[in-house]
């Protein structure tokens, strides 16, 4: 373990905590706005509670259009938004705005399965029980879909990893940048299997606790 | 769902013009009925065939009404009608004089808590608690935490349940589910209770019980119970008046007893058969001896109902009409409390005697069907 010097542990670690900022914060934005859109595409959808075409098909073109612009392209296309919001286009601030525009239309499109796999039995019987459409919303669809939305958030944090390594291209910091600049460019492949090691334990911890999460609050 | 029509101008609608005092102070109609359906006609897609084609009925408050059909005659269409899960494109409903159909939605939401409703799968919430759930229509109504705990103390005696408060539904049978879901439904107190094969999804001892459940909460709540099944079983079991409904129609309707007794249809008779078991078996047609010469053989099914379910019928007509009868299959049976037999009969002799006697006992109000030998 001679490679791994104090300097070598002080990288390796603030790598590890600007990988988890980026998937954390992006993941945290991604959630607090993808649901209200997979929420609004599932209520407006055809077969919906109140059937809004207009309101669908536009919002589900958007959101298609983003989740098939390749992650590298999209990073790149928004430079000008990212330094709108970040105030630089460059930096682990500036990473996080493609990277949760990205899991904002995944994870809205996840969420909108979630929510379609709800037994409509249940939806049903709130409606002959008086339930308003709010009510049916906030009190039968989410509570039910819960086990689905958290079970699709840990997919896209896994795959947040993936892409925050990308992120490395817009010098946004992290594992992967840190894998690539030093365990490729210098040649230090220690340095690049402990990334690959810290990555696989960080995916395979978020899965765990995500899979445990989802058996918590699950009763079927 | 899509785009739906408006519905039809119906009398309230137009009242609604004569303004808000005078729409409070008249109901829609003159009907004693609890639930009045009037001409439903349903038709799903432009051009296919009507799901319901000109429905009407009225159920008597206190009664269990109950409604059998085959698969697809339009019986979930119908009963979903009642509490307008499902808008006709034409027709009445009124539920105790108010007309669902000219109501708005706060106000039809309002109604809706009058009518509960049970469900073959149940569609109980997977994360709440066997009292969570039975607290759901309590709190989309608004009330307070205190009043939601004490009414649902109250009702989950009422269905058995009081070991099984905390429970998840994965954790209970499908008799246990369709009782939190009965309790569910009458948690608001309704004074209609809607079943939609309620007891499709369970096996007979367990549908017997909870048809038992559902008569004693009738007795004791004074609900109206509106069920409609595909089991001719359920209607003998606990249904006062039925109705036999076939490609959107109602066909046949009475009191369960006559309709049992005396059905008039081919589709009601094909479902009576399956609860009461007229039918002879042909392999058994076959073994029966053949007449003699210059005499006939004639093979009739006999609903013995009424005063004379108990008059020795077949020794009188033998011996008054000169034929010999033979019982190739008979069994007496009750319904709602009232004794019937049924019995299959070949009877032997002169053409005229037989005849003869098979008017005469028809003359005495038992029904005889002949069935092709
Ligand atoms: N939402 C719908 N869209 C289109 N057609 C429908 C819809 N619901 C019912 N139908 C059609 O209407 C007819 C009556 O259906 P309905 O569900 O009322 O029958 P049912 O008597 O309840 O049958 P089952 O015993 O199978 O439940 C059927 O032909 C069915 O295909
Ligand atoms: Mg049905």
């Amino acid at each position: 373990m001679s490679w791994l010097t104090p300097t070598m542990r002080d990288l390796l670690l603030e790598a590890l905590w600007e990988t988890a900022l980026m998937v954390g914060i992006s993941a945290a934005i991604a959630v607090v706005i993808g649901l209200p859109i997979a929420l609004l595409l599932h209520v407006t959808a055809r077969e919906g509670l109140s059937p809004r075409v207009w309101i669908n098909r536009p919002l589900g073109l958007l959101v298609n259009a983003a989740r098939s612009t390749p992650f590298i392209i999209l990073m790149v296309a928004i430079i000008p938004f990212t330094r709108l919001v970040a105030g630089t286009s460059i930096g682990t601030a500036a990473a996080i705005v493609p990277l949760a525009l990205a899991a904002t239309a995944f994870l809205a499109r996840l969420f909108e399965n979630a929510l379609h796999e709800v037994d409509k039995g249940v939806i049903e019987a709130a409606r002959a029980m008086g339930a308003t459409r709010l009510q049916i919303v906030t009190k039968v669809l989410v509570p039910e879909a819960l086990p689905g939305l958290i079970a699709a958030t840990t997919v896209s944090l896994v795959s947040l990893v993936g892409f925050s390594a990308m992120a490395g291209a817009v010098g946004g910091g992290g594992l992967g940048d840190l894998g690539i600049r030093f365990g490729y460019q210098r040649f230090m492949p220690e340095v690049m299997a402990s990334v690959v090691l810290i990555l696989i334990l960080l995916v395979q911890g978020l899965q765990s606790f995500g899979d445990w999460l989802v058996r918590r609050v699950s009763h079927r | 769902m899509p785009d739906l029509p408006p519905p039809i101008l119906s009398p309230a609608s137009t009242a609604l013009h004569m303004g808000a005092a005078m729409r409070d102070l008249s109901p829609a109609y003159e009907t004693t009925a609890a639930i009045h359906l009037d001409g439903l006609t349903r038709r799903f897609a432009a051009g296919g065939t009507l799901a319901l084609d000109g429905v009407s009925l009225d159920v008597a408050p206190g009664e269990i009404f109950g409604i059998v059909g085959r698969s697809g005659a339009g019986k979930s269409t119908l009963i979903r009608c009642v509490n307008l899960l499902e808008r006709p494109d034409a027709g009445r409903i009124a539920v105790f004089g108010q007309d669902l159909l000219a109501l708005d939605e706060p106000a039809l939401r309002a109604a809706r808590r009058g009518i509960g409703m049970v469900f073959q799968h149940f569609n109980l919430h997977t994360r709440r608690t066997v009292s969570e759930n039975i607290a759901f229509p309590l709190e989309i109504a608004g009330l307070s935490r205190a009043e939601i705990r004490a009414r649902v103390a109250e009702i989950l005696p009422l269905v058995g349940l009081e070991a099984k408060r905390d429970a998840w539904p994965a954790q209970l049978s499908g008799g246990q589910k369709q009782r939190v879901g009965i309790a569910r439904a009458l948690a608001s107190r309704p004074k209609i209770l809607l079943c939609d094969e309620a007891t499709s999804a369970l096996d007979p001892e367990t549908t017997a019980e909870i048809l038992e459940l559902i008569r004693g909460l009738r007795d004791r709540l004074e609900l109206t119970v509106l069920l409609i099944t595909h089991e001719m079983g359920v209607v003998k079991a606990i249904c006062d008046q039925v109705a036999v409904m076939e490609a959107g129609r109602i066909i046949e309707q009475g009191r369960v007893f006559d309709v049992f007794t005396r059905p008039d249809q081919p589709t009601t008779r094909r479902f009576v058969a399956e609860v009461i078991g007229h039918s002879v078996p042909p392999s058994t047609i076959a073994r029966l001896p053949p007449p003699r010469a210059e005499e006939i053989r004639r093979l009739a099914q006999v609903v013995f109902a009424g005063p004379h379910s108990t008059r020795a019928v077949v020794s009188e007509a033998s011996r008054d009409f000169g034929i010999d009868i033979n019982i190739v299959s008979g069994r007496v049976d009750e319904i709602a409390g009232e004794p019937f037999g049924v019995m299959a009969l070949a009877a032997y002799g002169p053409a005229a005697a037989v005849e003869a006697g098979f008017a005469w006992m028809r003359g005495l109000g038992l029904t005889v069907t002949e069935i092709e030998a």
